[in-house]
């Protein structure tokens, strides 16, 4: 299918990055060729076959409930670009 | 004693009878990384003042008899993508540069338990998405065969530390052929493992259903000691496998009589496969049928499809997986923003290269409303599909013998100009992580221009020990795996 820019534009929002003019050119050439390469999976049948998550039949793995301890709290926030002595610091959220 | 050209389990046998210390093997490594790094750009960080400190340690845990695996006191080389505590773990990317792991991977627990010593954390592509590890934020690593050629990726940096005696032996991971196609491309041995096998705790997710960590060595028997050390279920990791195989190193005996191995004819009418590849790689299936093994043409039809449900499977997983990197929580956050959506924006768009990019909205288009079916949902039908070919192989077959990759490393800057040449590359390892099966490259033979060439043994699920001793019996007959680059 063709991949138009209002698309690539949609789906840069959904991820959370932000493209210039140029860029989204560029990715719209390149999510076309590789879209449209996906699409040769359409010669394939595939009613009635079940989509698989996991080759190998898994369960929940169940564990008790026990008390461990956690992660230092200030080796936790050593890697936070911007942190108090307890949290996390993010702008203003609400206002 | 130089370490320089022994295997692991060599480096391991002389420090405990006494003809070397682990002070020495570390020395010589950290040594051996810091030289070649010059040329090849293989570390990302060496960590040379707590690779001597915990040398020092295992020497004497050696000398008390407390330490005890063959590979006690063997130095190696860790990909940038698996935690390692007080080490930064930067998945060769500006957005993770300065992250330091609060905790080891599992795997690193595993290593250290067994007194195995990190010397420094290898290149890679950024966030393992690429096949030539040029995309690292932290520069292109060159193939020691050539440095003006890449080493394959995405584990391009563990394998060129292999072929450059810099490293004894690298764990990396292999999403869609990263630890396979860099070794084939460089010269060494490459082993992924069954999906399940080895705990990926600790390792930074590309595409979790797909990725497993393994070993990158000097030969079968180095990767097949590592695996006795990582392979086992780990409560940490959710899809871990409660029974893994056991005792790899002890099942080598070189005996492949009687073992059925398959070719697939659709692997050599593939257009992109090269001559020279293609005459090597049949040839190391006549020295397997000279060995005892029955080797038999079979079909694999399905090889037209595989990269493209690939790269469906692969980019929804990642679109998921790195919606984690948000400037908050750790790395890289951006100067410039206005409120907190802003803040994710700036920060991703600067934090992350082009190819990681492209892969998340790749990934967020084939899983985003109207498209989902059409994309995602077909690409888990197909995968059901090749699941099953592969099965029906495997009722009558032990192995796969096909090529790792269809030509030999291509020059550096080649495959950043022509993506889609580069994903198509990928042909004949992608279908090994599709369907969670284990697969080795290992060296046999160079083209024209002296560039190694790697053949491809794929195993049925837990057939892991099948596929190391056909290559162990492959290596016992062959020295192309004992060839140095110049």
């Amino acid at each position: 299918m063709e991949i138009k820019k209002e698309l690539v534009s949609y789906v840069a929002d959904l991820s959370r990055i932000r493209l210039d003019e140029t860029e989204v050119a560029e990715m719209q050439a390149q999510m076309s060729e590789i879209v449209g390469y996906m699409d040769i999976l359409n010669q394939l049948d595939t009613d009635g076959i079940e989509p698989m998550s996991h080759i190998f039949s898994i369960a929940n793995v169940l564990r008790d409930d026990v008390v461990q301890p956690s992660y230092p709290r200030a080796d936790i926030l050593r890697n936070a670009p911007e942190h108090t002595d307890e949290a996390f610091v993010v702008p203003k959220t609400v206002e | 004693m130089q370490i320089q050209n022994m295997t692991a389990l060599e480096v391991g046998a002389a420090i405990r009878n006494g003809s070397l210390t682990v002070t020495e093997a570390v020395t010589q490594a950290l040594d051996a990384a810091e030289s070649s790094n010059a040329r090849t750009n293989a570390y990302i960080t060496i960590c040379r003042e707590k690779a001597l400190a915990q040398a020092e340690q295992v020497g004497q845990q050696i000398a008390n008899g407390s330490l005890t695996s063959p590979l006690a006191g063997v130095p190696i080389a860790i990909k940038d993508n698996i935690c390692t505590k007080g080490v930064r773990t930067t998945c060769a990317s500006r957005i993770l540069e300065n992250f330091e792991p609060v905790y080891d991977a599992t795997v690193m627990q595993k290593l250290q338990a067994a007194g195995m010593i990190a010397i420094g954390k290898v290149n890679m592509d950024e966030f393992a998405m690429g096949s030539t590890s040029e995309t690292s934020y932290f520069g292109a690593t060159r193939n020691p065969w050539d440095l003006e050629k890449v080493p394959g990726g995405s584990s391009g940096g563990a394998a060129a530390a292999v072929a450059d005696r810099s490293a004894v032996i690298a764990l990396g991971s292999d999403t869609g052929g990263s630890i396979r196609q860099p070794a084939s491309y460089c010269g060494v041995t490459g082993f992924k493992p069954t999906y399940g096998t080895v705990s990926r705790s600790g390792l930074v997710a590309y595409a979790s259903s797909l990725d497993q960590i393994g070993p990158i060595g000097k030969d079968a028997a180095d990767c097949a000691a590592i695996m006795d050390i990582i392979a086992g279920s780990d409560p940490m990791d959710a899809t871990s496998l409660a029974e893994t195989p056991t005792e790899f190193l002890a099942g080598l005996t070189g005996d492949v009589k009687g073992l059925r191995i398959g070719i697939p004819s659709e692997c050599y009418a593939n257009a992109g496969l090269d001559a020279e590849v293609a005459a090597k790689t049949k040839a190391a299936a006549d020295t397997l049928a000279e060995a005892g093994a029955i080797v038999e043409e079979i079909s694999l039809p399905f090889l037209d499809y595989v990269i493209p449900a690939y790269y469906i499977i692969a980019t929804a997983e990642a679109s998921s997986n790195l919606s984690r990197f948000d400037g908050v929580k750790y790395g890289f956050r951006s100067n410039s923003y206005t409120g907190l959506t802003d803040l994710y924006r700036a920060t991703r768009s600067e934090g992350f290269g082009k190819e990681v990019k492209k892969r998340i909205l790749l990934g967020t288009f084939v899983l985003s409303s109207g498209y989902y079916d059409a994309y995602y949902r077909k690409a888990l039908k197909v995968k059901a599909l090749i699941k099953q070919k592969f099965d029906e192989v495997f009722s009558q077959y032990d192995l796969i013998l096909c090529p790792t990759a269809p030509t030999t490393a291509p020059a550096i800057g080649q495959s950043l100009a022509n993506p889609m040449a580069m994903y198509l590359s990928d042909i004949f390892t992608v279908s090994v992580n599709i369907a969670g099966l284990p697969g080795i490259s290992i060296p046999c033979g160079f083209d024209a221009a002296g560039m190694p060439i790697g053949v491809q043994l794929i195993g049925k699920p837990l057939g892991d020990k099948t596929v190391l001793q056909a290559a162990y019996a492959y290596q016992q007959r062959t020295d192309y795996h004992k060839q140095e680059a110049k």
